[in-house]
């Protein structure tokens, strides 16, 4: 176990170096870059600027400076944001999203494993199908539209909920349902299905025949099984919804990650792709090896190698 | 014939038996009906499944109403008519009324007008062709790569399967938003000097972000389809009939062709269609991102996303492509369960 951690922890970090090395180069090989949008900067003071953040160096000159830099634990300023660390940014922008990430992936789980565990008992009668219904056209529904209506419905019409900022815990309530909307359908579905495996399996009819309760055969064998996929697919779902949904954000004007990160992209803040790239791949890579971790103690049988 | 004196335990043979079959039991060998093949069988129980058959009925009728009706539709999606902007649905402007009261017949706005005073229904099934174009040319561009790729990774197995999936593994970890926008802004260049010159004018119509968005899909999307079709060939490449097909002396390429290709087609086709939804999701928020198809061609989500900013005023503008999409998306998705369920051995009752 402690050698396959290590092996895993090796390998994330050749990934997470190939993944900035690309994006390094991809980013600077597309033309323009971040002060040529910027109409009001005269020639002199955009070359001072270049000259300032290291961008006249050559390219593989820049790459090696900034690689050196990230092993000292220096992600660069921000080319955009002036007298802004990357990390300071990240460090700001990381928690609000996160704070409304984990909130929406624990209400998934919540809402989502018991629905599917429920409508895989059910199979077949009226709460099985409502269940169905609810969450097939919960995958079916892209998240901007769950956004703008219940903006509308709750927000615009109805005034009963906040439209923009993070202030009270109400503000909270549209975000999370948007953003847990599209991944408790799902889970609904994994869970739904999976058990329904599990349910067929001979081990499950064995213990019905030695007597274990129909409750306890249910937690003890049929949800530790069927669990399984549900926690293949939260691991990435996590990483990315704890770093921000874009449209989230820009809908409810929350200052999170995932806007930052599209404006950095779509501004060339060179120094801020990178470091929110970094982050989002290193959170992606962790959530991986946690996964891993979490199957070998949910089912032992499973041989990590 | 003489009956034989026989020793109950004696292997000699019984006469009887080599006798020539009569006529009544030739019949019972006779074959009454044509065996039902796989395809046969697959789409008989997908004709039995309701629901996938009513979402394909939708999805029929979509494809009609985007593909056909707006070549006959009275309005154009991109002609403006003054007068008649942020109409109402069903409603018409001065100078169409004025036309009604004198007795001629105009065609009425289903669905209102939009703030530059186009019509608004067209828009929308325009909208739908495009969304339903990206879905379906993406779809085939992953299944060619992902599965191409994912059958060469798991047949060939040892390094070259551990190479492959690694790069799988590092594409999968770039935040796709990322290569989107850069492979879009890098494309636009040479898109539009290419369209400039002739055979290429389609680009110009297409929009080169419509062109960067296939490319990005070829680029991106095909790693889960490539991991799905791995993890197949890894298990049909154990069974016993590709041993006994290699001990019989066939090449790589017969039995990728005759027993691998053959035996993951219902994975491959239950997967693309579950791939067209979740490629009209990401060009629907690629177009909420202003990164979707250029004006004035409309899509699904950049008519969502323009409606989305004067909801407040013109709510109903949100409701026509939103429904759309959605019913889009949802018949897909309930068709490719359907596909699955048939083509699936298991669920043979």
């Amino acid at each position: 176990m402690g050698k396959y951690i290590i092996k895993r922890v090796i390998m994330a970090v050749i990934t997470i170096f190939v993944v900035a090395t690309l994006t390094f180069f991809l980013m600077n090989a597309v033309p323009g870059g971040p002060y040529e949008a910027e109409k009001s900067i005269s020639p002199a003071a955009k070359a001072a600027l270049e000259a300032k953040f290291g961008l006249d160096q050559p390219l593989f000159k820049q790459y090696i400076t900034y690689m050196k830099n990230i092993l000292h634990g220096d992600f660069g300023p921000s080319l955009k944001q002036r007298g802004r660390n990357v990390i300071d940014i990240i460090l700001t922008k990381f928690p609000v999203s996160a704070k409304i990430g984990g909130i929406s992936v624990l209400v998934a789980l919540i809402v989502g494993i018991p629905l599917g565990c429920i409508a895989a008992l059910n199979r077949g009668k009226i709460g099985d199908s409502a269940i169905i219904v609810i969450s097939t056209i919960g995958i079916a529904i892209p998240s901007f539209v769950v956004c703008s209506l219940s903006m509308y419905i709750f927000g615009v019409k109805l005034k009963w909920l906040p439209t923009m900022g993070l202030k009270t815990w109400k503000n909270y309530i549209m975000p999370v349902f948007a953003l847990s909307f599209y991944p408790t359908a799902y889970i609904v579905r994994l869970m739904r299905s999976s058990m329904l495996d599990v349910m067929g399996q001979d081990y499950m009819r064995t213990a019905r025949a030695k007597g274990v309760s129909q409750f306890f055969s249910l937690f003890k064998h049929a949800l530790r099984n069927a669990i399984l996929p549900v926690v293949t697919y939260v691991g990435p779902m996590m990483a990315y919804t704890l770093t921000g949904s874009f449209i989230i954000e820009k809908v409810f004007t929350i200052p999170g990650l995932g806007g930052e990160f599209v404006s950095s992209i779509t501004n060339r803040d060179y120094m801020m792709i990178m470091g929110t790239t970094i982050f989002l791949a290193s959170l992606m890579v962790v959530m991986n090896v946690i996964v891993d971790i979490v199957y070998k103690i949910i089912d032992p049988r499973i041989n990590l190698k | 014939m003489k009956e034989l004196n026989k020793n109950v335990l004696s292997f000699q043979l019984n006469a009887d038996d080599f006798l020539p079959a009569t006529e009544e039991e030739k019949e019972s060998l006779v074959v009454m009906r044509d065996s039902v093949s796989f395809w046969k069988d697959s789409f008989h129980r997908l004709r039995k499944n309701k629901v996938a058959m009513v979402s394909l009925f939708f999805i029929i009728l979509i494809m009609f109403l985007s593909f056909v009706v707006p070549s006959f539709y009275p309005y154009s999606y991109s002609a403006q008519q003054k007068g008649a902007e942020n109409l109402r649905p069903m409603t018409y402007s001065k100078a169409e009324q004025e036309l009604i009261d004198a007795g001629e017949k105009v065609f009425p706005h289903f669905l209102g007008t939009d703030k530059l005073g186009r019509d608004y229904a067209v828009r929308v099934m325009v909208g739908s062709r495009i969304s339903l174009t990206v879905g379906l040319v993406a779809a085939v561009i992953i299944l060619l790569i992902g599965s191409l790729y994912g059958s060469i990774a798991a047949f060939f197995g040892g390094w070259v399967d551990i190479i492959m999936m690694r790069i799988v593994d590092i594409i999968y970890t770039i935040p796709d938003v990322l290569l989107i926008v850069l492979i879009s802004f890098a494309l636009k260049n040479p898109l539009e000097t290419l369209s400039e010159q002739a055979g290429f004018k389609w680009i110009g119509t297409v929009g080169p972000n419509l062109i960067s968005i296939f490319i990005v899909f070829a680029l991106l999307y095909w790693v889960g389809m490539a991991r799905i079709v791995r993890s197949q060939v890894l298990v049909l490449r154990e069974s016993e009939y590709v041993t006994a097909a290699k001990a019989l002396g066939a090449t790589n390429g017969r039995i990728i062709r005759k027993h691998l290709l053959t035996n993951c087609i219902g994975t491959l086709i239950v997967t693309t269609t579950l791939q067209i939804p979740s490629s009209i999701f990401t060009e629907s928020y690629l177009s909420f991102l202003g990164l979707g198809v250029a004006v004035p061609l409309p899509s699904l989500g950049s008519l969502a996303s323009s409606a989305i900013n004067g909801m407040n005023t013109y709510p109903y503008l949100l409701i026509a492509p939103a429904v759309l999409i959605s019913l889009i998306i949802l018949s897909f998705n309930l068709f490719g369960d359907g596909l699955r369920d048939a083509f699936d051995p298991k669920m043979k009752k």
